[in-house]
């Protein structure tokens, strides 16, 4: 088994990557108080926006999560027009851009089924990635792992340490409050949600053009979804954020270990089992109702009229 | 120094909305170091023109000249560049920032909280405002939180100062300190637009005075000059309203007990309410003094069955109904106006008709266990009709009706169900001086006839009419009740700020 340590360990890392990109944005979305439930559909649109740009310059990653981020930011943008221009229900266009998302990126995918892509190598840091145990882990993963980490690091410094971050925290709490002293909450709040998908667009194309090189349908796989779920159950924090996608990401891993090993459990419920045990750690972390009212952004989800 | 120009001066403004001209042909001017009076009732159309001063509306006609400069103010970024301050009357304050945090965001300046707070240190002394820059908002009293919209005003350096009602949430003391800073700042040269409805504060506190009534200027007066009289008749058209308190002839017996009551609340802003006791007799209306957020909610919650408690902490009648939700209490005699017309005493879009309903079934409004909208129908109209509701008839949607009108319909309503015991919170928030004298009226005469009554309020003065004996809720906990005659304000305002000692409170053995 401790063999196997430093290669969990540094799966773990990859497979919480695009969890840590759509969960970073969805977290700036709704600390400005608006709630998008489309962040499987944009990671999807990102994926095939992705692994299409990718495919079709022959650049890998390096083009195609730029696309993905891109498409990602389209889709949030038309989000943005239903959910903040004509303050519509909120929840109703998350579901509905999901939705669209799956079966936009499963039209689209169409054409590129049978293709596959080279993937990343790895970015080997000379001297630190001998290090035992930590070297393999840390320091021999690919640039897309390293920018999950410099973003978690641009995120939570802005949101703890810059009047932007004060200002989003502002936004989100008390919106009135904000246009009352002249903020353009509006406009503040479509910067948050486009940043939203243009991470949750990076999330997916990291999926299909590096995670696993090619095209499948419907491949992000609920991780959407868990990462709405990680915003609240982290309570609006970018650390806890992080450790709910590692967590996440361990158990992931874990169980393809555990499938390789022939034990007698069905196979459905081993790959099920991240998305419980993420769902059930994190909620007893933030059983403190207290803790998660003096976090939670007031204005969550309520549209905003000047 | 002889200033020569009007700081600001306004010609006639107009703005009109769909339904009602909030200002028309407004015009006023205040000089450097002057405090102006902006006097009106509620809908006079004081907020609206402050807000079109500041930016926050946009008039439909008229001119604004700013030190005899003509401006156009598109935005409260732009006024607050030209030198305009504005307090708000409902805070524009995020609760969890810090104090620091706060004022930082409308400052057009690098970010630096450490420094900025050094500042507001140093401004908040100065003024005899003191402030913690570093506590977060929630955690402050409203006296506090309208110190930091203040300080933040003054690190703008302001021209002009505009206040919104700003004295309707604080002590009487708290009321003198905010006096003595305003005055500082007008002998500094800063200009002070003053708004209230309040004669006696204008009068000790204000240079000069516009009066409105219904969005138009109906006199310049210099209030000093003036009697309170002189002044209501200016500003609403007549006398000011005076009420009865007829004596109570009928047997005193104890109809609400609330013994030791305990509670935690599940708000983190919220306040926990330590042993409060207190007994409400038959014929008496007992009112509680206090700034909200002091547990107001919290014993309203408790008293009217929104939240239960232990059986044996509330009594009605003899009954001991701490474990009883609300409706089982409305079974048993108590009936309950909230503070929030509109959405808890009232479904906005429903009609008269059927907000009647919502409390009224209990009157046999059914046939055959079926609603009888005949009954609430009839209900309804004659309780527009004997508590003057003034509306389109029974059909009309809560949400149509103004402030004052809506509740005297929820008022009428509860008295039409023959109460033994009724709970108001703040009666006269937001109503008209008219129908808020009607209201405190309507109060007394159904306490003479056997009802007890609480009033839970921050309106001081309204307490002092009506209340037979005065509590005051602060921090959680209860002072002992005074008869009318023997308090004073100036006591009940230090016990407002939770200055009692533990012997005072209600739990003390008599």
């Amino acid at each position: 088994m401790l063999d196997y340590l430093p290669l969990i360990l540094a799966g773990t890392l990859a497979a919480a990557t695009p969890l840590i990109f759509a969960g970073l944005g969805e977290l700036v979305a709704e600390r400005s108080g608006v709630i998008n439930l489309g962040v499987e559909g944009m990671m999807l649109i990102g994926a095939i926006a992705g692994f299409a740009a990718a495919a079709e310059t022959g650049h890998g990653a390096a083009i195609g999560l730029p696309a993905g981020a891109l498409a990602g930011a389209a889709a949030a943008a038309v989000f943005g027009f239903f959910a903040l221009s004509l303050a519509a229900n909120q929840a109703a266009c998350g579901l509905a851009l999901t939705i669209f998302g799956i079966g936009l990126s499963a039209f689209i995918g169409q054409h590129y089924v049978s293709y596959s892509l080279p993937g990343l190598q790895p970015v080997v840091v000379p001297l630190l990635s001998d290090i035992p145990l930590l070297g393999p882990v840390l320091f021999k993963q690919d640039w897309v792992v390293y920018l999950s980490l410099a973003a978690f690091a641009l995120v939570a410094w802005t949101l703890a340490k810059t009047r932007l971050g004060l200002l989003l925290k502002a936004v989100g709490e008390a919106p009135e409050a904000a246009h009352a002293i002249g903020y353009p909450v509006i406009a503040i709040r479509y910067g948050a949600v486009v940043f939203g998908g243009a991470m949750a667009g990076i999330a997916g194309a990291y999926l299909s053009t590096v995670y696993t090189p090619l095209w499948v349908q419907n491949m992000s796989a609920g991780r959407g979804w868990i990462a709405v779920a990680l915003v609240v159950f982290a309570t609006w924090k970018p650390t806890r954020l992080l450790l709910g996608a590692y967590l996440f990401g361990f158990v992931t891993i874990l169980q393809f270990h555990a499938q390789g090993l022939g034990l007698q459990v069905p196979v459905q419920l081993l790959a099920a089992l991240p998305y419980l045990a993420t769902i059930v750690v994190l909620v007893l972390i933030s059983r403190d109702r207290k803790l998660l009212q003096l976090n939670l952004p007031a204005s969550l989800g309520k549209p905003f009229l000047p | 120094m002889h200033p020569t120009e009007p700081r600001l001066q306004l010609l006639h403004i107009t703005k009109r909305y769909p339904s009602v001209v909030a200002n028309d042909d407004v015009s006023l001017s205040v000089m450097p170091g002057e405090i102006h009076a902006i006097l009106g009732e509620n809908g006079a159309g004081k907020s609206t023109l402050m807000k079109i001063i500041y930016g926050a509306v946009k008039a439909d006609a008229g001119e604004m000249l700013w030190n005899g400069q003509q401006v156009a103010i598109a935005n409260p970024a732009q006024a607050r560049k030209l030198g305009i301050g504005m307090v708000f009357q409902h805070f524009s304050l995020f609760e969890t920032l810090t104090v620091v945090e706060n004022i930082a965001l409308v400052l057009d300046e690098p970010f630096d909280l450490a420094a900025l707070a050094l500042r507001v240190k140093e401004v908040s002394e100065r003024y005899g405002l003191p402030l913690d820059p570093h506590r977060l908002v929630h955690s402050l009293s409203v006296g506090e939180r309208q110190r930091v919209e203040i300080v933040r005003c003054l690190l703008q350096d302001p021209k002009l100062l505009i206040l919104d009602e700003p004295t309707s949430v604080l002590t009487p003391q708290a009321v003198q300190k905010l006096f003595e800073t305003l005055r500082r700042l007008a002998a500094e040269g800063v200009a002070i637009l003053y708004i209230s409805h309040k004669l006696h504060e204008i009068q000790s506190l204000c240079d000069s005075a516009t009066i409105m009534r219904g969005g138009k200027v109906t006199g310049e007066a210099i209030p000093r000059e003036e009697t309170p009289a002189t002044l209501a008749r200016l500003m609403i058209g007549r006398e000011l309203p005076v009420c009865e308190a007829p004596p109570y002839h009928g047997l005193v017996r104890p109809v609400l007990q609330v013994e030791r009551l305990s509670l935690t609340s599940d708000d983190p802003f919220g306040t926990e309410l330590k042993e409060v006791s207190l007994t409400v007799n038959a014929g008496e209306i007992v009112g509680i003094a206090g700034i909200s957020g002091n547990g107001q909610a919290e014993l309203l919650a408790a008293l009217s069955g929104e939240a239960t408690v232990d059986r044996e902490t509330i009594w009605l009648d003899g009954e001991a109904v701490g474990h009883l939700d609300a409706g089982r209490r409305r079974d048993r005699g108590l009936v309950f106006v909230p503070e929030e017309r509109l959405g808890r005493g009232a479904v906005p879009a429903l009609s008269l008709a059927r907000n009647a309903l919502l409390t009224g079934h209990r009157q046999g409004m059914k046939h055959w266990g079926l609603v009888a909208f005949d009954k609430a129908q009839a209900f309804a109209e004659q309780c527009i009709a004997r508590f003057d509701v003034r509306c389109g008839g029974p059909g009309a949607a809560a949400r149509s009706l103004s402030g004052g009108n809506l509740q005297k319909f929820i008022v009428g309503r509860e008295i039409m169900l023959a109460p033994k015991l009724m709970i108001v919170a703040q009666p006269t928030w937001g109503v008209d001086v008219g129908a808020a004298a009607f209201l405190r009226q309507t109060l007394l005469d159904l306490s003479r006839s056997g009802v007890a009554i609480l009033v839970i309020s921050e309106e001081l003065e309204e307490l002092f009419e009506i209340s037979d004996r005065i509590a005051v809720l602060a921090a959680g906990r209860l002072s002992a009740t005074q008869p009318r005659a023997q308090a004073d304000a100036e006591s009940v305002g230090l016990q407002m700020s939770g200055l009692f000692n533990e012997a005072e409170t209600s739990n003390a053995p008599a």
